[in-house]
């Protein structure tokens, strides 16, 4: 299954905030969407959610999820959203009890994701336990749980320092090596795209057009730190986004 | 490390944290109590407290000695408490009910907000004659005048605590399909409990009051009847035991929220 927005444009009020945003997010690749602050990157992404409804425009899901997907479209947000007084065992398997599926099989499938995301020992764990990294791969785990098509990534790195960005990176690069997810991935950080995206989409400041979508070839197990093909990749986002994102910067918020 | 030396005069920094944080410490507030009631004993004893100002603490425990004897103790208690416990049983449960609708639709939060408004600030008391003849003068108005006095407190500080659930988590439940009741019961309901269960020691603080009031008109027995009768008799001893009784209640109250928050809400740091 793949997605495929077309035509998206959306308003507040008076403000636009996105304007005629059409994209395909391929099958089994994980495509970074980049741009200045209030671009309306994360709308773009709750629309695709199905969390917002854009005033123009559609969001298509093309061909069928795969088999034993519980929730093709899930979210990793940025804050983590894991319910406190939950533990991480019982917070991913919030989001199995409304699927009706047998104890042993929500156990199997529990435990399997906490081995994936390396949480096995932690399952008892109260989230006021853990670290923001740790955290992180507790939502992560949640998401991987419901086996779903498409991951919407909301920011999920920038609450977290640069150290656990950095581990958390190298975790979703094993996670995508061991088995290809579909992710269509919100970001600020021109690092995490190009380690990350398999193409980047670079946003202009409001309202969000797309000024460029970059294509990166190199292989997600070999963008390591200090790679000179994504550092110039990188350069090159830069320059795309210096002037919008100075402009963005001095705007005034009047809304 | 080597001794370096200060080309000018030198001088620690000087601390300016700390403070700003309670911290617990244990037996003050008994001691407190203790140091009180010991200098009203002593008061009363050497005289310079007039026996017509303060009864003497020991006469106060006489008496309550006698009133548990005697077996009037548990004979008026047990009125108050089923009095207390039906009442707030049935403003409490009507108030977390009403509160979380108010909290989830929109159309019953605009029609009874105001509403609840304009009850809040009705001393209930002054509602008793009413509810006298509405509910009968024996235990249906007693029960009705506290449920009343509980509920509108309850519903405040439930729609209050349903308003300020974390949004994050609701959009979390909705992105992954959950259902519109495994959000209300997996995230609404735990994430408002905190705010419910502060309500609650309010309610019932509020209950114990409204208690006394109507069993200072038209009752037998209860608490509240047995003060009144030591108050028109001046007998100050048997006044101050019911008095006690009422702060021993309430401490009792809410030690026992202090329970359940505990096991409740272990989740909290």
């Amino acid at each position: 299954m793949y997605l495929s927005l077309r035509g998206l444009s959306h308003s507040y009020g008076t403000t636009e905030v996105l304007s005629d945003i059409s994209l395909t997010v391929p099958s089994g690749q994980i495509v970074c969407l980049v741009g200045p602050s209030g671009c309306g990157k994360s709308t773009l992404l709750r629309m695709v959610g199905g969390l917002e409804r854009p005033d123009r425009g559609e969001v298509l899901q093309v061909g069928a999820p795969p088999e034993g997907c519980l929730n093709p479209l899930t979210f990793v947000f940025q804050d983590f959203a894991l319910l406190p007084w939950r533990t991480v065992e019982g917070n991913i398997r919030v989001v199995l009890e409304d699927h009706r599926i047998r104890r042993e099989r929500a156990k199997e499938i529990v435990a399997d994701v906490l081995a994936r995301t390396r949480l096995t020992d932690f399952a008892r764990a109260l989230p006021r336990q853990l670290s923001g990294g740790m955290k992180q791969r507790v939502a992560i785990a949640r998401a991987l749980a419901v086996n779903p098509a498409v991951m919407l990534m909301d920011e999920p790195l920038s609450a977290l320092d640069a150290q656990t960005r950095e581990l958390l990176m190298d975790d979703l690069v094993s996670l995508w090596s061991r088995e290809p997810f579909t992710a269509l991935y919100v970001t600020h950080n021109l690092s995490e795209a190009v380690r990350l995206g398999h193409q980047v989409v670079v946003l202009s400041r409001r309202p969000g057009r797309i000024r460029e979508i970059v294509q990166i070839d190199t292989p997600l197990a070999e963008r390591g730190l200090g790679n000179p093909e994504l550092e110039r990749h990188q350069k090159h986002l830069w320059e795309v986004m210096r002037d919008e994102a100075r402009a963005a910067d001095e705007e005034l918020l009047d809304d | 490390m080597t001794e370096v030396t200060m080309p000018e005069k030198s001088r620690a920094v000087p601390f300016r944290g700390g403070g700003f944080r309670p911290r617990p410490v244990r037996f003050v507030g008994l001691g407190v109590f203790v140091v009180l009631i010991a200098l009203v004993e002593w008061g009363t004893r050497a005289g310079w407290i007039s026996a017509l100002t303060l009864p003497r603490p020991s006469d106060v425990l006489a008496t309550f000695g006698e009133l548990y004897r005697s077996g009037a103790l548990w004979e008026h208690l047990s009125v108050s408490l089923v009095r207390l416990s039906v009442g707030s049983a049935i403003g409490v449960s009507a108030g977390v009910g009403i509160g979380i609708l108010i909290g989830l639709f929109s159309l019953i939060r605009a029609g009874l907000v105001p509403l609840v408004a304009a009850l809040f600030p009705i001393p209930k008391i002054a509602l008793l004659p009413l509810f006298v003849i509405w509910f009968g003068i024996d235990e249906g108005s007693k029960y009705a005048l506290i449920a009343l006095g509980t509920f509108t407190p309850t519903v405040v500080a439930t729609y209050g605590a349903v308003d300020n659930v974390d949004r994050t988590l609701i959009r979390m439940g909705q992105s992954f399909g959950l259902s519109w009741l495994s959000i209300v019961r997996k995230i609404v309901l735990p994430g408002a409990m905190p705010g419910i269960l502060s309500g609650l020691r309010i309610s019932l603080a509020i209950g114990i009051i409204l208690l006394v009031a109507a069993e200072m008109l038209g009752a037998t027995h209860g608490v509240g009847s047995y003060i009144l009768q030591a108050g028109s008799l001046y007998d100050l001893e048997r006044l101050f035991a019911g008095v006690t009784i009422l702060s021993v209640l309430g401490v009792t109250v809410s030690g026992l929220i202090g329970l359940v928050e505990k096991r409740v809400l272990n989740w909290r740091a």
